[in-house]
């Protein structure tokens, strides 16, 4: 079973955790930059930040046989502080960048007018770069929050299928569906959203342009869900080739369509003798 | 290896190769311009276009290509102390290994030094493999080159990597000292002593001038170390199963 987690934060995380995900297939996966819990107060910590998801994580995910690209953007909750918010006019620069997949995660977190102009900007920002968007849904008032991002979209010059909604869940899979977004379902060790309920979504709705990710981070969170998800589908009745539809061939066509994501990289050691990334002398 | 502009117009495809020629022209043109000087009313975040191109390099010529693209725009640009190390610190793992590969080929003396001394420092073996290339040889002073070996040798970087290692090590008895306490801190601990390791104190344990002298290593390496280096060899430990060559930080 190969899995592409498109959601997970692995700053936070440990080397246990890219062992752990290697042994249950994890073969790739896409980091958003994100909140890191503690606001920044000036862009330059963003920018060490961004280097990091460019320069040091994936070194550290290809030492465990993990592909990682990320994508990079000002988040919901900072584009309301003005000590982040010149952010946006080095995010050119890096959007360049070859393992950047996507602009994101950008989206709602209050709406307030400063993430208006966040969101609109950075749409754009992802159509003049070619890029698609990975638009973070609310966590607060998540139905209003969904169709105010909709509409927002709608008026952005990106098209929706470069659009993935994330963290949707029951009530909002409709909209985002019918959005002609991708659907994205993060799945969470409480009660935000279950692999049984993720289950259930897919059995109503199908399994077309439907993402799972783990969305793992510094929070209670379980980077392994990936799998669950893949192994309570078969025990529901899906097909291998369900389960690989939607935990990987979806994310590989979604992220794929920036023409940037490189899948091949070399098993780790133990099991690849003589692995050119460790070695890294080419 | 590097690849010059003949060799690759010979294997693009005939869009990567107009690419090229483009992207070589942007930075031919900006060697003419006084680049350097700041724009009036730019953002202190613009880029001129040949560096949003060196970004692209390796999407638009393939990542086997992405090495020598990069540094053929650093030498068409001429490119300087301010650019590459702009081009350095705001760039990729990739896009940091290729200025690290280009330093000797730009006329900036010893000037560009902390940026090899800052790929130096990293735990990701890319960048410490490409900075011990011609420039290090060329200009690091005697101390950091020598920590310089014993990194490559921590972090498993082949030293086949560094640059004129022969001719820096030989009759280096500070790094056959630093080697055989290297080998003697592995031994200890029940690990092997890298093979490199010996390949590298060969060459410090020559005399300045002539071949190896038999028994009659320089400075303290005839100790402790080669003893349980030769010790080791008659035994080898398995390899670690840890798939994280990285030093500990
Ligand atoms: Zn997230």
């Amino acid at each position: 079973m190969r899995i592409f987690d498109p959601h997970i934060h692995m700053t936070s995380r440990t080397t246990d955790d890219y062992r752990a995900m290697y042994e249950a297939g994890v073969r790739a996966l896409v980091e958003p930059s994100f909140w890191l819990g503690q606001p920044r107060t000036s862009p330059a910590s963003f920018f060490d930040y961004f280097d990091a998801l460019l320069g040091w994580e994936p070194f550290r995910a290809s030492q465990y046989g993990i592909a990682h690209h990320c994508t990079l953007a000002l988040n919901p909750k900072e584009a309301n502080d003005p000590r982040c918010t010149p952010v946006l006019d080095a995010l050119p620069r890096y959007l360049e960048k070859d393992g950047v997949v996507a602009v994101g995660e950008i989206g709602y977190d209050s709406m307030t007018p400063a993430e208006d102009h966040a969101l609109a900007a950075q749409l754009q920002l992802a159509a003049d770069h070619q890029l698609p968007a990975l638009v973070h849904t609310p966590h607060r008032d998540k139905l209003a929050g969904l169709h105010r991002t909709i509409d927002v979209v709608r008026e952005s010059n990106l098209p929706p299928e470069f659009v993935l909604l994330d963290h949707l869940n029951e009530t909002t899979v409709e909209a985002a569906a019918d959005s002609g977004c991708w659907a994205g379902f993060s799945i969470y060790p409480d009660t935000k959203m279950d692999e049984d309920r993720m289950v259930a979504i897919l059995q109503n709705h199908g399994t077309e342009k439907m993402i799972v990710n783990s969305a793992a981070d510094w929070g209670r969170s379980d980077p392994l869900k990936t799998r669950k998800v893949a192994d309570a589908m078969l025990k529901a009745g899906f097909t291998e080739d369900d389960v690989d539809q939607v935990l990987w061939r979806n994310p590989v066509a979604f992220y794929g369509q920036s023409g940037r994501l490189q899948l091949d990289v070399a098993a780790p050691d133990p099991l690849h003798e003589g692995n050119s990334i460790l070695r890294g002398g080419e | 290896m590097l690849k010059s502009r003949e060799e690759l117009d010979a294997e693009l495809g005939g869009a990567a190769r107009a690419w090229l020629d483009e992207a070589l022209a942007e930075a031919a043109h900006d060697a003419e311009a006084a680049h350097d000087a700041p724009r009036p009313g730019a953002s202190p975040y613009a880029s001129p276009p040949w560096e949003l191109r060196y970004a692209a390099a390796g999407r638009r010529c393939g990542p086997e290509h992405a090495d020598s693209v990069r540094s053929l725009l650093l030498v068409a640009a001429r490119a300087t102390l301010p650019s590459v190390t702009r081009l350095y610190e705001q760039g990729t793992a990739a896009e940091r290994r290729a200025v690290l590969l280009t330093l000797h080929r730009l006329d900036l003396g010893p000037t560009a030094l902390p940026l090899v001394e800052d790929a130096l420092r990293a735990n990701d073996t890319r960048l410490v493999a490409a900075a011990v290339g011609p420039y290090a040889a060329d200009h690091l002073d005697p101390h950091a080159w020598r920590h310089a070996v014993l990194k490559c040798l921590f972090t498993e970087v082949p030293v086949a990597a560094i640059a004129r290692l022969g001719e820096r090590a030989r009759g280096d008895a500070e790094l056959a000292r630093m080697l055989g306490d290297f080998a003697a801190e592995r031994t200890a601990a029940g690990r092997t002593v890298p093979e490199d390791l010996r390949t590298v104190l060969g060459h410090a344990r020559r005399t300045p001038t002539g071949p190896t002298t038999p028994g009659a290593a320089p400075g303290g390496v005839a100790r402790t170390a080669p003893a349980g280096a030769d010790a080791h060899r008659a035994t080898p430990t398995p390899a670690p199963a840890a798939p994280a060559p990285t030093e500990e930080s």
